[in-house]
């Protein structure tokens, strides 16, 4: 089997996985549903990992295939192909490996839904759009890719389609993408304007050659036509990657089962406006504007929507919140040119936060699906692996050093302090501050549900699948089975050590070198390369910086809030009322949207409807004519009296008219 | 083998013969129209593989006196327009003749006729190269129409088919004023002489009106849309599908074939105007849409929307000539407004006909009826969802090609166009995927959602083909497109040259 077809068979498998689980549902029933999907994500996997292991042992070269051609107009191709560098390959590994480790999960979690085949079939359907999102080698497949994830991620989020709040939740999660979707499409425009080629290798080698040209869009402004082509491919990554303002559909993803939160909402499809920038790299070096733009929104996210996860009681949302403050980090390394750094807290977060997920979902199945921490506490008896996984992804989460997540976000808040972007110095302060927030959110979450008291009691004597109010449950809680707990194993032992193990070649190697451009006067991983002097030293030395101590004050303050002295929270809530509210309202986006944008368009709609169309068009302009057509013919039709002395006259008038006209002319 | 006369005779003489069959035998009344729509779509098969896509010249072509004093030919010929979109009318003859097949139960052989019988006009008006044989299988074409919304239709029947007919009528008159000037001024109904035919600005202003008020009816734009959603409305799920999938489409091919070519100077100086008509259907339409109660009104809406693509996409070409001084990106425009049409055809037919199985057995179309269809019929759902995706433009269903290149190619004309244009992703979301919300997903809404049967092996082979048609174009609309570059580029040389006296 030559290399090339091996490319194709790596998304084709779980295409065929997916469509065979999903039409043929009935026909291999549930077991041969998860079979025959985790088989394809598994084959998936060991492919990618050995082509991980050819390019890094054996020099295996870069990749640019062409797989067939989508069609051709005017001398510009579009085609459907892969472009495989060890970015790629590196995407393709975390892509298959936790979308492996969510499909055995989902074994254990969705094992009493009727929708059992349908879900394994929607799984499988993500893991084939996402590799042909990261595997593409040209615009028009990143975008298919790009909106396909958008479709699974609809599907998946509205995967209880009797639930309300979930299919509102989906429509929304896709109408806030395609916001952002409305500006990638955008930004592919003008690239194909600009370079008139929407391949990659085309597009980033003529990018010098186009570095001064200008576009004026209002007005006469000139505009820098790469910041205007980063900016809008930038919007599309806003919405794919919840960045603020269209981060607003991602907590409310967290209707769709936990499986996908963690595969969908937090390791992967989040990441692909991460892995698009990235990507993109040669393009947006070349505009200091656009990358500012970039810093700055991720900053703010990084901080913002990381105090939202303080104050929410459902375990998943404070998760989610988690999610959306560590996207913002990777955007705000993007925008200092750190995109190594990027893809390296990318590759980290994906493994310990798709382990919290899965670990809160099996809090959330232990307790018959429970998700509010209220009645939750004093769960690590009960749930030890899952208690002591959920230690270490939130470790990694929080950055103590030497694990995993501790590499990844040092680098980058080292990176944005030497940054000297424009607003470098702002972003450097919301990340910083940013560490003792996350330590503050995730240490909550930690005692709330398996440290202090007890906050549910068993009741016996019911039916053990009965519906109790909360705080009560039918039996103990206990511990998943091991299709649950191994995955959480497997996810933890990367989340502790991948940092350690990966920072040098990853970050200091060079080793992404081949698809990252980064302009010199702009390479901070490089300056932070020389003052780096392997994993442990630096972890030595992070004891003296600012971020372990933000970090410790968090678990300090947390430690003391919510295990140590729980009567303190509620005054806190009380005393600091309008922040709390603020905070609980996570700061008025969704009812601004709700009021501006959803009840504005329906209301728009109304009025254009019901003046424009049917008041003015219909009835003026249709009906009115007909109207006076009929009161014209009422009056015309009385001339119409049979007689022929009154035709005889009018001939008369009309002939002396024509003929008076006539003279006139003359 | 005169293969167009065939085309065009067959489903018109079988339409004759179903109705010999009489009210007394629906039964074969339908297997006989069937049959003759199968072996109509059959023909197609030598018409592509006989079709050569390098060559820009009328191909198949038959030519023969018929009024002679008139000098009036029965001229036929097909190029790289036309020729998608006679296997589009085809392509659609056996569905509607299966979407029929059980609710229709009243007058079986002329419902039956009625359909073949449009069906050999419509592809007479795709195939005329006379100016005169064109007009009358364009306004032909009307009274088959007329008669299956006037007959099968709903209770607004009568106002809904008065509208339709006077709206269409009153357009094509001036269209006739135009075709009969041109005759006069170049002593030929041919439409490829008029094509060469020199005109001054005050002619060609005034011809370029007369086609735009007959086109800019049928296809149909801003302002004079209001016609489509009533007739939509009343009229029976087969004249939805038909009315949407092809009969728009002639208000495209109009302008392709006619006001293009014919008066190049006056469409460029008039393109503004068009374009903004597009872009204000493509963004006031999404609006009007999002707020529909009524399912078809919606995608009536929704398709004077999507049309906007086609006439945003044919008039660019202009504005990017006047930009950029070359050609390049007009074509990718235009042949996005073609795969828009091809597309198009496929989605609204399949969503007319979703609404018909919903209608057949709940007889409400209002959305407020329905909800959590999901849970009685899984299979409709799963094609409904996939319809409606393609409808908001989803990669990979046809719906996103035509809107994709259009986007694409209106760039290079100006930033605004593409900025207004790409609206569509997100107002095209909005009213697609609100009603999927509100029709398919949630719980059983009441007694009638919780009584449905799901599709039956007939409606699944009819939703089935539509599927893997859109599929198909989606991902792979390079045979689509390749039928059309030549044409593409010999109608770009009669439109950038001036053909001022």
């Amino acid at each position: 089997m030559n290399l090339e077809t091996i490319l194709v068979l790596i998304p084709l498998l779980p295409l065929v996985g997916a469509v065979v689980s999903g039409l043929g549902r009935n026909l291999v029933g549930r077991k041969g549903a998860h079979w025959i999907t985790i088989l394809a994500v598994a084959v998936s996997f060991g492919l990618s990992f050995w082509l991980l292991y050819l390019q890094i042992y054996e020099g295996l070269a870069t990749q640019d295939i062409s797989v067939y051609t989508w069609m051709v107009v005017e001398g510009v191709t579009f085609e459907i192909g892969f472009l495989v560098d060890h970015l790629t390959s590196l995407m393709m590994c975390v892509v298959t490996f936790v979308s492996l480790m969510v499909h055995i999960y989902t074994i254990g979690y969705m094992a009493d839904d009727p929708g059992y085949q349908r879900f394994f079939s929607y799984i499988n359907l993500f893991t084939f759009a996402m590799l042909m999102l990261v595997m593409a080698n040209n615009f028009m497949q990143l975008f298919f890719g790009w909106e396909a994830v958008g479709l699974v991620s609809y599907l998946l989020i509205g995967f209880w389609f009797k639930r309300e709040t979930a299919i509102f939740a989906n429509l929304k999660a896709f109408l806030v993408n395609r916001v952002g979707d409305f500006g990638f499409l955008l930004g592919i425009a003008a690239v194909l304007v600009t370079f008139n080629s929407l391949d990659y290798a085309t597009v980033f080698a003529a990018a010098p050659e186009v570095a001064g040209d200008t576009i004026s869009i209002v007005g006469g402004a000139e505009w820098n036509i790469l910041t205007v082509i980063c900016i809008c491919l930038f919007i599309g990554a806003m919405g794919k990657s919840a960045q603020a303002p269209l981060h607003v559909w991602l907590p409310d993803s967290m209707e769709g089962p936990t499986p996908i939160s963690a595969l969908i909402h937090a390791a992967t499809m989040v990441t692909a406006g991460i892995f698009m920038v990235a990507r993109m790299s040669p393009l947006f070096e070349h505009s200091d504007a656009a990358l500012s733009f970039v810093m700055l929104i991720g900053a703010f996210t990084a901080l913002a929507m990381g105090a939202i996860g303080i104050v929410q009681n459902d375990i998943k949302r404070v998760v989610a919140y988690s999610t959306l403050s560590q996207l913002g980090y990777m955007t705000v390394a993007l925008g200092v040119s750190a995109y190594s750094a990027a893809i390296f807290h990318l590759m980290t977060h994906a493994f310990f936060k798709a382990l919290l997920f899965l670990g809160a979902g099996s809090v959330i199945i232990a307790l018959h699906h429970q998700q509010d921490m209220r009645f939750m506490g004093g769960l690590r008896s009960y749930l030890p692996v899952t208690w002591l996984t959920a230690w270490a992804g939130t470790l990694a989460l929080v950055g103590f050093p030497l694990f995993s997540g501790f590499y990844s976000k040092d680098a980058i808040i080292e990176a944005v302090h030497l940054s000297e972007r424009f607003g470098s110095d702002l972003a450097y302060y919301a990340v910083e501050a940013g560490v003792f927030i996350t330590a503050l959110y995730s240490f909550r979450l930690l005692y709330l549900v398996f440290h202090g008291p007890e906050r549910f009691e068993v009741v016996h004597g019911v039916d053990p699948h009965a519906h109790l109010p909360d705080g009560q449950l039918a039996h103990e809680p206990h511990e998943p089975p091991a299709v649950v707990t191994v995955p959480l194993v497997l996810l933890a032992i990367p989340s502790v050590l991948i940092g350690y193990f990966t920072i040098e070649p990853v970050l200091f190697g060079g080793w992404l070198s081949d698809a990252i451009v980064v302009a010199p006067d702009n390479d901070v991983v490089a300056e932070l390369g020389q003052a780096f002097h392997g994993p442990l030293a630096m972890a030595l030395h992070a004891l003296q910086t600012p971020p372990f101590w933000l970090m410790l004050g968090g678990f300090a303050l947390a430690t003391v809030i919510w295990l140590l002295r729980p009567s303190i929270a509620a005054v806190i809530a009380q005393r600091a009322g309008f922040l709390y509210r603020w905070l609980g309202h996570k700061y008025y986006f969704d009812e601004f949207n709700q009021k501006v944008f959803a009840n504005g368009a329906v209301k728009l709609g109304q009025s254009l409807w019901q003046r424009a169309d049917a008041g003015f068009i219909d009835g003026w302009l249709v009906n009115g004519s007909a109207k006076l057509v009929q009161a014209v013919a009422a009056r015309v039709r009385r001339w119409q009296t049979g007689l022929l002395y009154d035709y005889a006259f009018s001939m008369i008038i009309g002939l002396i008219a024509i003929l008076g006209v006539w003279v006139v002319l003359l | 083998m005169p293969l167009l006369s065939l085309l065009i005779w067959i489903p018109l003489m079988g339409g004759v013969v179903v109705m010999l069959a009489g009210n007394q035998r629906p039964a074969l009344a339908r297997g006989l129209a069937l049959l003759i729509a199968l072996v109509t779509l059959a023909l197609c098969v030598p018409l592509v593989t006989g079709f050569d896509n390098a060559s820009a010249a009328m191909q198949f072509v038959e030519r023969n006196p018929w009024i002679d004093t008139f000098s009036v030919y029965y001229h036929l010929g097909i190029d790289g327009f036309s020729l998608p979109l006679i296997l589009l009318t085809a392509f659609f003859g056996p569905l509607v003749v299966l979407a029929g097949w059980e609710v229709i139960q009243t007058k079986v052989h002329q419902y039956m006729a009625s359909f073949l019988i449009m069906e050999g006009l419509m592809v007479g008006v795709f195939a005329s190269l006379d100016g005169l044989l064109f007009y009358i299988f364009f306004e032909a074409m009307l009274i088959p129409m007329f008669l299956v919304i006037g007959m099968w239709g709903g209770p607004r029947r009568v106002y809904a088919t008065i509208k339709f007919f006077l709206y269409t009528f009153l357009g094509s008159v001036f269209m006739l004023v135009g075709i009969i000037y041109l005759y006069n001024a170049s002593g030929t109904w041919s439409i490829l002489a008029w094509h060469d035919h020199p005109l001054s600005m005050p002619e060609q202003t005034w011809l370029f009106l007369g086609f735009l008020a007959a086109f800019a009816v049928k296809i149909p734009m801003f302002p004079v849309h209001t016609w489509l959603p009533d007739a939509h409305v009343e009229a029976p799920t087969g004249g939805s599908v038909i009315l949407a999938a092809i009969m728009l489409k002639i208000g495209g091919y109009g302008f392709l074939r006619f006001s293009l070519p014919i008066t190049p100077d006056a469409a460029a100086s008039l393109d503004g105007f068009v374009i903004a008509l597009s872009l204000i259907a493509i963004v006031y339409i999404g609006f009007v849409a999002l707020v529909q109660q009524d399912m078809k009104k919606l995608i009536a809406y929704s398709s004077i929307s999507h049309m906007g693509f086609v006439t945003l996409g044919l008039f660019i070409a202009f504005g990017i000539f006047r930009e950029t001084g070359a050609t390049q990106g007009a074509g990718l425009g235009m042949e996005g407004a073609m795969v828009q049409m091809i597309s198009h055809g496929f989605i609204s037919g399949a969503l007319f006909l979703c609404v018909g199985v919903l209608y057949d057995r709940v007889h409400s179309r209002e959305i407020s009826a329905y909800g959590g269809v999901a849970n009685t019929m899984p299979w409709f759902a799963f094609f409904a969802v996939l319809f409606f995706m393609a409808n908001a433009g989803l990669p990979g269903t046809s719906g996103f090609v035509g809107e994709f290149m259009v986007i694409l190619a209106s760039f290079r004309a100006s930033f605004w166009y593409a900025f207004c244009a790409g609206l569509t992703l997100v107002l095209g979301a909005a009213y697609s995927l609100w009603l999927v919300k509100r029709v398919i997903f949630g719980e059983v809404a009441n007694k009638n959602v919780a009584n449905l049967k799901d599709i039956d092996r007939r409606e699944a082979v009819v939703l089935g083909t539509l599927a893997a048609a859109v599929l198909l174009v989606g991902l792979w609309p390079a045979p689509l497109v390749d039928m059309m570059h030549a044409s593409v580029g010999e109608l770009l040389r009669h439109v950038v040259q001036t053909k001022l006296i």
